[in-house]
Protein backbone atom coordinates (compact mmCIF):
# COMPACT_ATOMS: atom_id res chain seq x y z
CA UNK A 1 0.00 0.00 0.00
CA UNK A 2 2.71 2.32 0.99
CA UNK A 3 5.38 1.84 -1.98
CA UNK A 4 1.89 1.95 -4.16
CA UNK A 5 1.71 5.64 -3.07
CA UNK A 6 5.40 6.28 -3.45
CA UNK A 7 5.13 5.06 -6.49
CA UNK A 8 2.19 7.80 -7.42
CA UNK A 9 3.99 10.40 -6.00
CA UNK A 10 7.67 9.68 -7.76
CA UNK A 11 5.11 10.17 -10.94
CA UNK A 12 3.47 13.46 -10.01
CA UNK A 13 6.79 14.98 -9.24
CA UNK A 14 8.52 13.59 -12.23
CA UNK A 15 5.60 15.22 -14.40
CA UNK A 16 5.59 18.40 -12.52
CA UNK A 17 9.55 18.67 -12.88
CA UNK A 18 9.09 17.91 -16.58
CA UNK A 19 6.53 21.17 -17.12
CA UNK A 20 8.42 23.82 -14.61
CA UNK A 21 11.72 22.64 -16.72
CA UNK A 22 9.76 23.62 -19.69
CA UNK A 23 8.46 27.07 -18.21
CA UNK A 24 11.94 27.55 -16.90
CA UNK A 25 13.49 27.35 -20.49
CA UNK A 26 10.89 29.71 -21.93
CA UNK A 27 11.23 31.95 -19.22
CA UNK A 28 15.07 32.18 -19.56
CA UNK A 29 14.50 32.64 -23.14
CA UNK A 30 12.26 35.25 -23.10
CA UNK A 31 14.25 37.12 -20.09
CA UNK A 32 17.87 36.55 -22.29
CA UNK A 33 16.16 38.27 -24.84
CA UNK A 34 14.30 41.01 -22.79
CA UNK A 35 17.77 41.84 -21.13
CA UNK A 36 19.54 41.86 -23.89
CA UNK A 37 17.36 43.51 -26.01
CA UNK A 38 15.51 46.78 -24.04
CA UNK A 39 19.22 48.74 -24.04
CA UNK A 40 18.72 48.73 -27.80
CA UNK A 41 15.60 49.58 -28.17
CA UNK A 42 15.37 53.32 -28.99
CA UNK A 43 13.07 55.77 -30.41
CA UNK A 44 15.73 55.86 -33.44
CA UNK A 45 16.02 52.44 -33.16
CA UNK A 46 12.29 51.97 -34.11
CA UNK A 47 12.23 54.43 -36.40
CA UNK A 48 15.01 54.55 -38.19
CA UNK A 49 16.85 52.92 -41.48
CA UNK A 50 19.72 51.02 -41.00
CA UNK A 51 22.81 52.25 -41.13
CA UNK A 52 26.61 50.07 -41.74
CA UNK A 53 24.74 47.53 -42.82
CA UNK A 54 22.39 47.28 -40.00
CA UNK A 55 25.82 47.61 -37.76
CA UNK A 56 23.47 50.68 -36.62
CA UNK A 57 20.88 52.60 -37.11
CA UNK A 58 16.91 51.26 -36.68
CA UNK A 59 15.10 48.69 -38.28
CA UNK A 60 11.97 50.52 -39.26
CA UNK A 61 11.41 49.11 -42.62
CA UNK A 62 12.00 45.55 -41.29
CA UNK A 63 9.02 46.23 -38.99
CA UNK A 64 7.45 48.08 -41.85
CA UNK A 65 8.22 44.74 -44.36
CA UNK A 66 7.15 42.46 -41.46
CA UNK A 67 3.60 44.31 -40.78
CA UNK A 68 3.08 44.56 -44.48
CA UNK A 69 3.53 40.67 -45.54
CA UNK A 70 1.28 39.83 -42.61
CA UNK A 71 -1.66 41.81 -43.38
CA UNK A 72 -1.18 40.18 -47.09
CA UNK A 73 -1.13 37.28 -45.24
CA UNK A 74 -4.25 37.35 -43.44
CA UNK A 75 -5.96 39.08 -46.52
CA UNK A 76 -5.29 35.82 -48.51
CA UNK A 77 -5.18 33.30 -46.24
CA UNK A 78 -8.09 33.73 -43.45
CA UNK A 79 -11.07 34.29 -46.41
CA UNK A 80 -9.49 31.15 -48.17
CA UNK A 81 -8.86 29.25 -45.32
CA UNK A 82 -12.53 29.98 -43.27
CA UNK A 83 -14.63 29.07 -46.82
CA UNK A 84 -12.57 25.65 -46.97
CA UNK A 85 -13.51 24.86 -43.66
CA UNK A 86 -16.86 25.86 -43.99
CA UNK A 87 -17.17 23.90 -46.96
CA UNK A 88 -15.43 20.57 -45.37
CA UNK A 89 -17.49 20.68 -42.19
CA UNK A 90 -20.98 22.35 -43.30
CA UNK A 91 -21.49 20.95 -46.95
CA UNK A 92 -18.97 18.40 -48.33
CA UNK A 93 -20.44 14.80 -47.86
CA UNK A 94 -18.65 12.40 -45.66
CA UNK A 95 -16.75 10.73 -48.84
CA UNK A 96 -13.36 9.10 -49.21
CA UNK A 97 -12.70 12.11 -51.28
CA UNK A 98 -13.64 14.75 -48.61
CA UNK A 99 -11.04 12.43 -46.27
CA UNK A 100 -8.37 12.86 -49.08
CA UNK A 101 -8.93 16.06 -48.46
CA UNK A 102 -8.57 16.25 -45.29
CA UNK A 103 -5.48 14.02 -45.02
CA UNK A 104 -3.45 16.34 -47.62
CA UNK A 105 -4.41 19.07 -45.30
CA UNK A 106 -3.06 17.50 -41.98
CA UNK A 107 0.26 16.68 -44.07
CA UNK A 108 0.75 20.16 -45.50
CA UNK A 109 0.50 21.02 -42.20
CA UNK A 110 3.62 19.27 -41.23
CA UNK A 111 5.51 20.30 -44.24
CA UNK A 112 8.70 22.32 -43.88
CA UNK A 113 8.84 25.94 -44.51
CA UNK A 114 11.33 25.75 -46.93
CA UNK A 115 9.52 23.50 -49.02
CA UNK A 116 7.32 26.10 -49.03
CA UNK A 117 9.74 28.70 -50.02
CA UNK A 118 10.79 26.73 -52.78
CA UNK A 119 7.11 26.17 -53.80
CA UNK A 120 6.16 30.13 -53.85
CA UNK A 121 10.03 30.60 -55.29
CA UNK A 122 8.57 28.54 -58.42
CA UNK A 123 5.05 29.48 -58.83
CA UNK A 124 4.61 32.90 -57.51
CA UNK A 125 7.86 34.04 -58.30
CA UNK A 126 8.93 32.60 -61.63
CA UNK A 127 5.99 31.41 -63.11
CA UNK A 128 3.50 33.77 -61.68
CA UNK A 129 6.20 36.73 -62.39
CA UNK A 130 5.54 38.36 -59.12
CA UNK A 131 9.09 38.81 -58.58
CA UNK A 132 11.01 38.35 -55.37
CA UNK A 133 7.44 40.69 -53.65
CA UNK A 134 5.70 41.50 -50.83
CA UNK A 135 2.55 39.83 -52.66
CA UNK A 136 4.57 36.59 -53.94
CA UNK A 137 6.19 36.38 -50.09
CA UNK A 138 2.36 37.07 -49.02
CA UNK A 139 1.05 34.23 -50.78
CA UNK A 140 3.53 32.13 -49.77
CA UNK A 141 3.33 32.33 -46.17
CA UNK A 142 -0.36 32.67 -46.48
CA UNK A 143 -0.09 28.88 -48.34
CA UNK A 144 1.85 27.60 -45.60
CA UNK A 145 -0.83 28.90 -42.71
CA UNK A 146 -3.98 27.20 -44.74
CA UNK A 147 -3.61 24.07 -43.00
CA UNK A 148 -3.67 25.79 -39.51
CA UNK A 149 -6.78 28.25 -40.27
CA UNK A 150 -8.11 25.01 -41.61
CA UNK A 151 -8.09 22.73 -39.05
CA UNK A 152 -8.52 25.20 -36.39
CA UNK A 153 -11.71 26.32 -38.33
CA UNK A 154 -13.30 23.13 -38.73
CA UNK A 155 -13.00 22.52 -35.19
CA UNK A 156 -14.84 25.92 -34.17
CA UNK A 157 -17.27 24.84 -36.44
CA UNK A 158 -17.51 21.07 -34.99
CA UNK A 159 -17.86 22.65 -32.02
CA UNK A 160 -21.07 24.80 -32.70
CA UNK A 161 -23.85 22.22 -31.29
CA UNK A 162 -26.02 20.34 -34.37
CA UNK A 163 -29.30 22.12 -32.69
CA UNK A 164 -28.23 25.37 -33.61
CA UNK A 165 -28.22 23.94 -37.23
CA UNK A 166 -31.56 22.24 -37.07
CA UNK A 167 -33.16 24.78 -34.80
CA UNK A 168 -32.47 27.37 -37.67
CA UNK A 169 -33.33 25.10 -40.60
CA UNK A 170 -36.66 24.46 -38.75
CA UNK A 171 -37.88 27.77 -38.99
CA UNK A 172 -36.98 28.13 -42.58
CA UNK A 173 -33.91 29.13 -43.14
CA UNK A 174 -31.30 28.43 -45.86
CA UNK A 175 -28.29 26.28 -45.49
CA UNK A 176 -26.09 29.09 -46.01
CA UNK A 177 -28.63 31.96 -43.88
CA UNK A 178 -28.49 28.99 -41.10
CA UNK A 179 -24.44 28.82 -41.51
CA UNK A 180 -24.11 32.89 -41.66
CA UNK A 181 -26.81 33.87 -38.82
CA UNK A 182 -26.18 31.15 -36.27
CA UNK A 183 -22.95 29.12 -37.05
CA UNK A 184 -20.15 31.17 -38.11
CA UNK A 185 -22.06 34.01 -35.31
CA UNK A 186 -20.47 31.34 -32.28
CA UNK A 187 -17.62 29.46 -34.34
CA UNK A 188 -15.66 33.02 -34.94
CA UNK A 189 -13.82 33.16 -31.84
CA UNK A 190 -12.60 29.89 -32.05
CA UNK A 191 -11.31 30.51 -35.84
CA UNK A 192 -9.93 33.42 -35.32
CA UNK A 193 -7.80 32.53 -32.40
CA UNK A 194 -6.80 29.35 -34.04
CA UNK A 195 -6.05 31.20 -37.68
CA UNK A 196 -3.80 34.58 -35.40
CA UNK A 197 -1.81 31.59 -33.63
CA UNK A 198 -1.16 30.66 -37.31
CA UNK A 199 -0.52 34.04 -38.66
CA UNK A 200 1.74 34.56 -35.85
CA UNK A 201 3.83 31.81 -36.84
CA UNK A 202 3.98 33.33 -40.26
CA UNK A 203 5.23 36.26 -39.19
CA UNK A 204 8.27 34.45 -37.61
CA UNK A 205 9.13 32.77 -40.42
CA UNK A 206 12.39 33.14 -42.37
CA UNK A 207 13.04 30.28 -45.23
CA UNK A 208 9.63 31.06 -46.76
CA UNK A 209 10.40 34.75 -47.58
CA UNK A 210 14.03 34.75 -48.02
CA UNK A 211 13.14 32.94 -51.35
CA UNK A 212 9.91 35.08 -52.13
CA UNK A 213 10.07 38.48 -50.67
CA UNK A 214 12.70 39.61 -48.29
CA UNK A 215 15.65 41.96 -49.36
CA UNK A 216 18.36 42.70 -46.71
CA UNK A 217 18.71 45.87 -47.42
CA UNK A 218 16.76 48.53 -49.33
CA UNK A 219 17.50 52.31 -49.72
CA UNK A 220 13.48 52.78 -50.08
CA UNK A 221 10.20 51.66 -48.58
CA UNK A 222 8.22 49.86 -50.77
CA UNK A 223 5.27 51.66 -52.75
CA UNK A 224 3.42 48.54 -54.56
CA UNK A 225 2.71 44.59 -53.80
CA UNK A 226 5.46 44.18 -56.49
CA UNK A 227 7.83 45.71 -54.25
CA UNK A 228 10.54 44.23 -52.18
CA UNK A 229 10.93 44.27 -48.44
CA UNK A 230 13.06 44.21 -45.55
CA UNK A 231 11.47 42.01 -42.92
CA UNK A 232 12.19 41.26 -39.25
CA UNK A 233 13.13 37.49 -39.15
CA UNK A 234 15.36 37.78 -42.20
CA UNK A 235 16.81 40.97 -41.12
CA UNK A 236 17.92 39.17 -37.95
CA UNK A 237 19.03 35.98 -39.58
CA UNK A 238 21.51 37.91 -41.84
CA UNK A 239 22.65 39.97 -38.51
CA UNK A 240 23.64 36.84 -36.37
CA UNK A 241 25.07 34.81 -39.57
CA UNK A 242 25.62 36.33 -42.28
CA UNK A 243 27.29 39.59 -40.92
CA UNK A 244 30.93 40.01 -41.24
CA UNK A 245 31.34 41.78 -37.73
CA UNK A 246 28.15 39.66 -36.60
CA UNK A 247 29.62 39.24 -32.59
CA UNK A 248 30.60 43.13 -32.14
CA UNK A 249 26.54 43.72 -33.11
CA UNK A 250 24.68 41.84 -30.56
CA UNK A 251 23.25 44.33 -29.27
CA UNK A 252 21.22 45.13 -32.84
CA UNK A 253 20.45 41.06 -33.00
CA UNK A 254 18.71 40.96 -29.63
CA UNK A 255 16.52 44.30 -30.16
CA UNK A 256 15.30 42.83 -33.70
CA UNK A 257 14.80 39.39 -32.26
CA UNK A 258 12.49 41.41 -29.23
CA UNK A 259 10.87 43.43 -31.54
CA UNK A 260 9.81 40.48 -33.57
CA UNK A 261 8.52 38.44 -30.44
CA UNK A 262 6.63 41.87 -28.87
CA UNK A 263 4.58 41.47 -32.92
CA UNK A 264 3.88 38.09 -32.67
CA UNK A 265 3.41 38.21 -28.72
CA UNK A 266 1.18 41.01 -29.76
CA UNK A 267 -0.96 39.59 -32.09
CA UNK A 268 -1.36 36.17 -29.79
CA UNK A 269 -3.58 38.81 -27.18
CA UNK A 270 -4.98 40.15 -29.98
CA UNK A 271 -6.82 36.69 -30.36
CA UNK A 272 -7.01 36.07 -26.80
CA UNK A 273 -9.10 39.59 -26.38
CA UNK A 274 -10.89 38.70 -29.49
CA UNK A 275 -11.85 35.44 -28.04
CA UNK A 276 -13.03 37.15 -24.70
CA UNK A 277 -15.39 39.35 -26.45
CA UNK A 278 -17.35 37.38 -28.69
CA UNK A 279 -17.20 34.27 -25.88
CA UNK A 280 -19.20 37.24 -23.58
CA UNK A 281 -21.32 37.98 -25.96
CA UNK A 282 -22.53 34.02 -27.35
CA UNK A 283 -22.22 31.98 -24.67
CA UNK A 284 -24.39 28.91 -24.64
CA UNK B 1 -60.28 6.23 -41.36
CA UNK B 2 -63.12 8.04 -42.56
CA UNK B 3 -64.55 7.00 -39.78
CA UNK B 4 -62.63 9.35 -37.68
CA UNK B 5 -62.88 12.72 -38.79
CA UNK B 6 -64.43 13.90 -42.05
CA UNK B 7 -62.35 13.92 -45.23
CA UNK B 8 -62.64 17.71 -45.02
CA UNK B 9 -60.43 18.03 -41.93
CA UNK B 10 -57.59 16.04 -43.22
CA UNK B 11 -54.26 18.06 -43.24
CA UNK B 12 -51.56 15.59 -43.32
CA UNK B 13 -52.31 12.74 -45.40
CA UNK B 14 -49.65 9.78 -45.38
CA UNK B 15 -49.90 6.77 -48.23
CA UNK B 16 -47.72 4.00 -48.73
CA UNK B 17 -44.79 5.38 -47.31
CA UNK B 18 -41.32 3.97 -47.00
CA UNK B 19 -38.27 5.49 -44.95
CA UNK B 20 -34.71 4.59 -44.79
CA UNK B 21 -31.34 5.50 -43.23
CA UNK B 22 -28.63 4.28 -45.49
CA UNK B 23 -29.67 0.41 -46.23
CA UNK B 24 -31.93 0.17 -42.89
CA UNK B 25 -35.35 0.53 -43.18
CA UNK B 26 -37.05 3.25 -40.42
CA UNK B 27 -40.52 3.40 -41.33
CA UNK B 28 -42.56 0.15 -43.07
CA UNK B 29 -45.76 1.45 -45.38
CA UNK B 30 -46.84 4.20 -43.09
CA UNK B 31 -50.77 5.43 -44.20
CA UNK B 32 -52.50 7.67 -41.94
CA UNK B 33 -54.52 10.79 -42.19
CA UNK B 34 -53.91 13.57 -39.71
CA UNK B 35 -56.81 15.97 -38.91
CA UNK B 36 -56.48 19.51 -38.97
CA UNK B 37 -56.51 21.94 -35.64
CA UNK B 38 -56.54 18.74 -33.09
CA UNK B 39 -53.46 17.60 -31.80
CA UNK B 40 -53.03 13.85 -32.57
CA UNK B 41 -49.73 12.15 -30.13
CA UNK B 42 -47.28 9.44 -31.52
CA UNK B 43 -46.28 6.92 -28.65
CA UNK B 44 -44.38 3.68 -28.60
CA UNK B 45 -41.28 2.63 -27.18
CA UNK B 46 -37.79 3.90 -28.20
CA UNK B 47 -36.57 3.73 -31.61
CA UNK B 48 -39.95 2.84 -32.76
CA UNK B 49 -39.82 5.21 -35.66
CA UNK B 50 -42.25 8.01 -34.30
CA UNK B 51 -39.65 11.19 -34.31
CA UNK B 52 -38.15 9.60 -37.46
CA UNK B 53 -41.93 9.74 -38.90
CA UNK B 54 -42.31 13.32 -37.22
CA UNK B 55 -39.27 14.43 -39.16
CA UNK B 56 -40.61 13.45 -42.20
CA UNK B 57 -42.90 15.60 -41.80
CA UNK B 58 -40.98 19.02 -42.22
CA UNK B 59 -38.27 17.30 -44.10
CA UNK B 60 -35.57 17.53 -41.47
CA UNK B 61 -34.86 14.05 -42.38
CA UNK B 62 -33.19 15.75 -45.25
CA UNK B 63 -30.29 16.58 -43.54
CA UNK B 64 -29.07 13.69 -42.54
CA UNK B 65 -26.75 11.85 -45.28
CA UNK B 66 -28.15 8.49 -46.91
CA UNK B 67 -31.61 9.22 -46.25
CA UNK B 68 -34.10 8.03 -48.94
CA UNK B 69 -38.43 8.05 -48.60
CA UNK B 70 -40.58 6.32 -50.54
CA UNK B 71 -44.10 7.33 -51.39
CA UNK B 72 -46.53 9.76 -50.37
CA UNK B 73 -46.88 13.09 -47.88
CA UNK B 74 -49.32 15.43 -48.26
CA UNK B 75 -49.98 18.53 -46.31
CA UNK B 76 -53.15 20.46 -47.40
CA UNK B 77 -53.36 18.28 -50.78
CA UNK B 78 -49.60 18.96 -52.06
CA UNK B 79 -47.32 16.26 -52.17
CA UNK B 80 -44.11 17.69 -49.51
CA UNK B 81 -42.01 15.39 -51.40
CA UNK B 82 -42.68 16.47 -55.20
CA UNK B 83 -39.28 18.26 -56.76
CA UNK B 84 -40.37 21.54 -56.99
CA UNK B 85 -41.54 21.49 -53.35
CA UNK B 86 -39.68 24.63 -51.77
CA UNK B 87 -38.75 22.98 -48.52
CA UNK B 88 -37.94 26.58 -47.19
CA UNK B 89 -41.57 27.34 -47.57
CA UNK B 90 -42.56 24.17 -46.51
CA UNK B 91 -40.65 24.43 -43.04
CA UNK B 92 -42.43 28.07 -42.65
CA UNK B 93 -45.30 26.34 -42.84
CA UNK B 94 -44.85 23.27 -40.60
CA UNK B 95 -43.25 24.20 -37.56
CA UNK B 96 -41.03 22.30 -34.66
CA UNK B 97 -40.19 21.97 -31.57
CA UNK B 98 -36.91 19.50 -30.20
CA UNK B 99 -36.96 17.63 -27.35
CA UNK B 100 -33.93 19.39 -26.24
CA UNK B 101 -34.89 22.85 -25.78
CA UNK B 102 -32.56 24.70 -28.56
CA UNK B 103 -32.62 28.48 -27.92
CA UNK B 104 -29.91 30.28 -29.53
CA UNK B 105 -27.16 31.99 -27.38
CA UNK B 106 -28.87 35.53 -28.24
CA UNK B 107 -31.69 37.71 -26.74
CA UNK B 108 -34.97 36.66 -25.96
CA UNK B 109 -36.51 39.26 -28.29
CA UNK B 110 -33.53 38.14 -31.04
CA UNK B 111 -34.58 34.33 -30.58
CA UNK B 112 -38.00 35.16 -31.49
CA UNK B 113 -37.24 37.65 -34.24
CA UNK B 114 -35.11 34.83 -36.18
CA UNK B 115 -37.35 33.62 -37.97
CA UNK B 116 -39.60 36.53 -38.93
CA UNK B 117 -36.12 38.73 -40.21
CA UNK B 118 -35.12 36.11 -42.15
CA UNK B 119 -38.74 35.77 -43.67
CA UNK B 120 -38.52 40.10 -44.37
CA UNK B 121 -39.65 41.23 -41.71
CA UNK B 122 -36.85 44.15 -40.77
CA UNK B 123 -39.53 47.11 -39.36
CA UNK B 124 -39.08 47.16 -35.52
CA UNK B 125 -42.31 47.95 -34.46
CA UNK B 126 -43.64 44.72 -36.69
CA UNK B 127 -41.07 42.77 -34.90
CA UNK B 128 -41.81 43.93 -31.60
CA UNK B 129 -45.52 43.12 -32.43
CA UNK B 130 -44.52 39.62 -33.34
CA UNK B 131 -42.44 38.95 -30.01
CA UNK B 132 -45.13 40.48 -27.76
CA UNK B 133 -47.99 38.07 -29.37
CA UNK B 134 -45.78 34.66 -29.42
CA UNK B 135 -44.75 35.15 -26.15
CA UNK B 136 -48.23 35.83 -25.11
CA UNK B 137 -49.47 32.95 -27.07
CA UNK B 138 -46.86 30.20 -25.55
CA UNK B 139 -47.59 31.75 -22.28
CA UNK B 140 -44.38 33.38 -21.17
CA UNK B 141 -44.97 36.99 -21.62
CA UNK B 142 -45.55 37.68 -18.15
CA UNK B 143 -42.11 36.30 -17.23
CA UNK B 144 -39.94 38.10 -19.72
CA UNK B 145 -41.68 41.00 -20.70
CA UNK B 146 -39.00 42.60 -18.92
CA UNK B 147 -35.62 41.34 -19.96
CA UNK B 148 -36.68 40.74 -23.87
CA UNK B 149 -32.96 41.68 -24.09
CA UNK B 150 -31.06 39.27 -21.85
CA UNK B 151 -29.98 35.97 -23.47
CA UNK B 152 -32.18 33.09 -23.68
CA UNK B 153 -29.55 31.11 -21.77
CA UNK B 154 -30.41 32.43 -18.63
CA UNK B 155 -33.94 31.13 -18.90
CA UNK B 156 -35.04 27.89 -16.74
CA UNK B 157 -35.18 24.62 -18.65
CA UNK B 158 -38.97 24.94 -18.96
CA UNK B 159 -39.39 28.60 -20.12
CA UNK B 160 -36.40 27.84 -22.78
CA UNK B 161 -38.94 25.47 -24.39
CA UNK B 162 -41.61 27.53 -24.29
CA UNK B 163 -39.69 30.42 -25.93
CA UNK B 164 -38.81 27.82 -28.53
CA UNK B 165 -42.69 27.29 -29.26
CA UNK B 166 -42.56 31.01 -29.61
CA UNK B 167 -40.01 31.24 -31.76
CA UNK B 168 -41.76 28.66 -33.74
CA UNK B 169 -44.88 30.02 -33.65
CA UNK B 170 -43.53 33.07 -35.00
CA UNK B 171 -43.01 32.01 -38.29
CA UNK B 172 -46.54 31.85 -38.44
CA UNK B 173 -46.65 28.00 -39.63
CA UNK B 174 -50.28 26.13 -39.46
CA UNK B 175 -48.70 22.70 -38.19
CA UNK B 176 -46.59 22.36 -35.11
CA UNK B 177 -44.77 19.20 -34.74
CA UNK B 178 -43.51 18.63 -31.46
CA UNK B 179 -40.66 16.24 -30.37
CA UNK B 180 -41.18 14.98 -27.32
CA UNK B 181 -40.87 18.60 -26.00
CA UNK B 182 -41.22 17.78 -22.33
CA UNK B 183 -39.46 15.06 -21.80
CA UNK B 184 -36.64 16.95 -20.77
CA UNK B 185 -38.77 19.04 -17.99
CA UNK B 186 -39.63 19.05 -14.29
CA UNK B 187 -43.51 18.03 -13.48
CA UNK B 188 -44.64 21.43 -13.53
CA UNK B 189 -42.95 22.62 -16.27
CA UNK B 190 -44.60 19.50 -18.56
CA UNK B 191 -47.88 20.32 -17.20
CA UNK B 192 -47.27 24.43 -18.28
CA UNK B 193 -46.09 22.69 -21.94
CA UNK B 194 -49.54 20.75 -21.92
CA UNK B 195 -51.52 23.26 -21.08
CA UNK B 196 -49.76 25.25 -24.08
CA UNK B 197 -50.43 22.41 -26.07
CA UNK B 198 -54.20 22.33 -25.45
CA UNK B 199 -54.54 26.36 -25.63
CA UNK B 200 -52.81 26.33 -29.00
CA UNK B 201 -54.81 23.90 -31.02
CA UNK B 202 -57.38 26.43 -31.88
CA UNK B 203 -55.12 27.76 -33.97
CA UNK B 204 -52.44 25.13 -35.17
CA UNK B 205 -52.79 21.33 -36.73
CA UNK B 206 -50.43 19.81 -33.25
CA UNK B 207 -48.38 16.72 -33.76
CA UNK B 208 -47.00 15.73 -30.91
CA UNK B 209 -44.22 12.68 -30.05
CA UNK B 210 -44.31 11.42 -26.72
CA UNK B 211 -42.46 8.71 -24.18
CA UNK B 212 -45.14 9.58 -21.75
CA UNK B 213 -48.75 7.59 -22.17
CA UNK B 214 -50.18 9.89 -19.41
CA UNK B 215 -48.95 12.73 -21.12
CA UNK B 216 -50.80 11.37 -25.03
CA UNK B 217 -53.96 10.78 -22.71
CA UNK B 218 -54.06 14.24 -21.37
CA UNK B 219 -53.02 16.81 -24.48
CA UNK B 220 -53.88 14.44 -27.24
CA UNK B 221 -57.45 13.73 -29.62
CA UNK B 222 -55.99 11.29 -31.89
CA UNK B 223 -53.49 8.83 -30.85
CA UNK B 224 -50.93 7.17 -33.05
CA UNK B 225 -49.20 3.80 -31.97
CA UNK B 226 -45.87 2.87 -33.41
CA UNK B 227 -43.80 -0.05 -33.01
CA UNK B 228 -40.42 -1.32 -35.01
CA UNK B 229 -40.95 1.43 -37.85
CA UNK B 230 -44.58 -0.33 -38.21
CA UNK B 231 -48.01 2.05 -37.68
CA UNK B 232 -49.76 -0.57 -35.30
CA UNK B 233 -52.78 1.45 -34.69
CA UNK B 234 -54.42 4.81 -34.88
CA UNK B 235 -57.91 5.75 -33.72
CA UNK B 236 -59.73 8.33 -31.34
CA UNK B 237 -57.42 8.84 -28.05
CA UNK B 238 -60.08 7.42 -25.95
CA UNK B 239 -60.42 4.42 -27.59
CA UNK B 240 -57.20 3.35 -27.90
CA UNK B 241 -56.57 3.88 -24.34
CA UNK B 242 -59.58 2.48 -23.02
CA UNK B 243 -60.28 -0.13 -25.85
CA UNK B 244 -57.47 -1.11 -28.49
CA UNK B 245 -58.01 -3.01 -31.10
CA UNK B 246 -54.70 -4.65 -31.33
CA UNK B 247 -52.99 -6.83 -28.78
CA UNK B 248 -49.64 -4.76 -29.01
CA UNK B 249 -51.17 -1.42 -28.49
CA UNK B 250 -52.90 -2.76 -25.15
CA UNK B 251 -49.52 -4.55 -24.11
CA UNK B 252 -47.56 -1.35 -24.46
CA UNK B 253 -50.78 1.08 -23.32
CA UNK B 254 -50.82 -1.19 -19.82
CA UNK B 255 -47.12 -1.24 -19.64
CA UNK B 256 -46.30 -4.49 -20.35
CA UNK B 257 -43.43 -3.61 -22.15
CA UNK B 258 -41.82 -0.48 -23.68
Amino acid sequence: MKSKRTGDKIVFWMMRGITYSVVLFIAYILLDILLHGLPAISWEFLTGDPEKSGAEGGIFPAILGTLLLVVGTIAVALPLGMFSAIYLTEYAKQSKFTQTIRMAIVTLAGVPSIVFGLFGLGLFVITLDFGSSILAGSLTLACMILPTIIVASEEALKAVPKYMREGSLALGATKWETIYKNVLPYAMPGMLTGSILGIGRAAGETAPILLTAAAFFLPELPTSVFDQVMALPYHLYILATQHPEAQKILPMQYGTALVLLFLVIGLNFVAIFLRIRVRKKYKW
Amino acid sequence: MAELFSENNVKVHVREMNFFYGQVQALFNINIDIPEKQVTAFIGPSGCGKSTFLRTLNRMNDIIDGTRIEGKVMIDGSDIYNPMTDVVALRKKVGMIFQKSNPFPKSIFDNIAYGPRLHGVKDKNSLMEIVETCLVKSALWDEVKDRLDKSAMGLSGGQQQRLCIARALAINPDVVLMDEPASALDPKSTLKIEDLVNELKKDYTIIIVTHNMQQAGRVSDYTAFFYEGRLIEYGATGQIFTKPNVKQTEDYITGRFG
